[in-house]
């Protein structure tokens, strides 16, 4: 069973169309980033799997219960876009407020364990008025795993975080593919997706364009060899072409110093994806 | 109901920790101050114990008319801090909540929208009765004190005016669902405000006997039970006095004391009920 599948789902704001009938799935334990321009429905997607939206037409659902439903809710984890968090809530109350929401049975130590998985132990007592932007945004993913979610949606979780917060996450997001939970994960940081997603999806005006592993998604841009006499590029050719490239330099009598197989970025795959609406 | 417990003991904790919450005790001991020290001077420029004669041998109490028109002016400042207290806690819980990202995290919890908004009126209802019902038993030991007068009921009207607050803690929260915080806070105190007007409207209709003032007045009672309710607690404070004092009153500021009937109360319990219903299916339909 998927941890969240949607089929045609669309959602319309009177003349304007958010979604343009979306096919989704994501896999148990699965990463999958989710790319697309402003406004291309990327949020409208997570809120109609949150049950925050409903949907115009088609339909959704969460570790197979349809979107919304009570079931649905209490199998996902959500960290919004944009949130905000009583001032007056300490770290630990606002987890042990989530937790009787969630109904989570994991009290003290649950909460502990959390805290500790965004760096935000020594934080404990802290007033969240008190907080940075970057330490709300890792109490918000804190808050999103009470409850031992299925299946994570995370809106831009790492938008309000400098490099070091980046690369917690980064290691929470692994750690969670470890233990099997799935990941919807809403993002313009193409290099963060690249790094963690096992799969990207891109979305364009309500419509996916473009779906699948980046290697799988990405072009082959030629071959790249460092000679002694400069670096030479092959454009036409692939990865299987590499070794006869070289043997045919060395038997040439070239120094060889390094072989690069080019592929097309994330960047540049997203930008083609996307085309003219992101120039 | 588990879910609704939890909401309103979030929100119970939100009201008392937020920083506007001491503002409005400050306020309200000012209030009382301000009340005991002019009940106590106006007490001492009058004669209580005398009876006045009105026109052809009518007779007016004057300590129960001193009384229970100063008392009935603290009812109104009691209704109207309630108000104040009613508006702050709910005028933002859906909408404005949404609009700043604080309602999404809850939402999506297992404990559902029915539960969010069901917790949210226990805790407003809660705290603004426990409000009404203190600073009313403040004003009348207060008033007691000073002129020994106690009110002929004392616990309906206390009753009743924190039904009217549970009124308009009910309109409040249905009114955040469909606007957004500022237009809601301003659209309640124009119903308050306006529930006022009706009140004053039928005071001047039994005062010139005008049938059509009176008509509005008990329209717009009906429409806003709030007023009603505040009525009836006036009234219930001078439920056994008779003749002219009696009259006097009646016609005293801010809305005439009026006896309500029993419909009263299974009509509010309707009206709230009826707004519960509309509102949650507004909430439900709601994109956040």
């Amino acid at each position: 069973m998927a941890a969240f599948r949607a089929q045609g789902l669309a959602k319309r704001y009177g003349n304007v169309t958010a979604l343009g009938g979306v096919d989704l799935e994501v896999a148990e334990g699965e990463l999958v980033g989710l790319l697309g321009p402003n406004g291309a429905g990327k949020s409208t997607l997570v809120k109609i799997a949150c049950g925050l939206v409903r949907a115009s037409s088609g339909s959704a659902e969460v570790a197979g219960a349809p979107a919304g439903s009570r079931a649905a809710r209490g199998a996902l984890g959500y960290l919004a876009e944009l949130f905000r968090f009583p001032g007056w809530y300490s770290a630990d109350e606002l987890l042990d407020l989530h937790q009787r929401l969630a109904g989570s049975t994991g009290g003290e130590a649950e909460r502990a364990e959390l805290l500790e998985l965004v760096g935000l132990t020594e934080a404990r007592a802290r007033k969240v008025e008190t907080m940075s932007k970057g330490m709300q945004q890792r109490l918000g993913i804190a808050q999103a795993l009470v409850g031992s979610p299925r299946l994570l949606f995370l809106d831009e979780p790492t938008s309000a975080l400098d490099p070091l917060g980046r690369r917690t996450v980064r290691g929470l997001l692994e750690e969670l593919r470890r233990r099997g939970v799935s990941v919807l994960l809403n993002s313009h940081l193409l290099s963060e997706v690249e790094l963690v997603c096992d799969r990207v999806v891109i979305l364009s005006k309500g419509v996916v364009v473009a779906a699948g592993r980046t290697e799988e998604l990405a072009r082959p841009r030629g071959v790249e060899i460092d000679t002694g006499a400069g670096t030479k590029l092959y454009e036409s050719a692939r990865r299987e072409d590499a070794p006869r490239l070289v043997s045919e330099l060395v038997a040439a009598g070239e120094r060889v110093y390094g072989v690069r197989v080019l592929e097309t970025t994330l960047e540049e795959i997203y930008l083609e994806a996307v085309g003219a609406e992101a120039s | 109901m588990k879910g609704a417990v939890i909401v309103a003991g979030y929100a119970i904790r939100e009201s008392v920790r937020r920083r506007v919450f001491p503002v409005v005790l400050v306020l309200t001991a000012v209030f009382l101050g301000l009340y005991g020290f002019g009940v106590y001077k106006a007490y001492q420029s009058i004669d209580p114990f005398s009876t006045q004669t009105i026109g052809a041998g009518g007779l007016i109490d004057t300590r129960v008319l001193f009384s229970a028109t100063l008392f009935g002016l603290s009812i109104f400042a009691v209704l109207f801090l309630g108000t104040v207290l009613a508006i702050f806690l709910t005028h933002a819980v859906v909408r404005g909540d949404a609009e700043r990202g604080l309602l999404q995290p809850l939402v999506v919890r297992p404990v559902g929208r029915a539960a969010l908004l069901a917790g949210r009126f226990g805790a407003a209802v809660l705290v603004c009765a426990v409000y009404v019902v203190s600073v009313y038993a403040a004003s009348l030991f207060i008033t007691h004190w000073v002129t020994g007068w106690w009110p002929d009921r004392i616990v309906l009207p206390a009753v009743e005016l924190a039904a009217a607050i549970a009124v308009i803690v009910a309109i409040s929260l249905f009114g955040s669902i469909v606007f957004s915080a500022i237009a809601n806070g301003i659209a309640i105190f124009m119903i308050f405000g306006a529930g006022l007007v009706a009140g004053l409207l039928g005071q001047i209709g039994e005062a010139l006997n005008s049938d059509s003032l009176k008509t509005i007045a008990n329209v717009a009672t009906w429409a806003l039970p709030f007023e009603a309710l505040y009525q009836d607690a006036l009234n219930g404070i001078t439920a056994d006095t008779v003749g002219f004092t009696k009259a006097a009153l009646s016609l005293g500021p801010f809305g005439g004391a009026q006896p309500a009937g029993v419909w009263l109360g299974p009509f509010v319990i309707a009206y709230m009920a009826v707004l519960a219903a509309v509102g949650l299916t507004a909430f439900n339909r709601k994109d956040l």
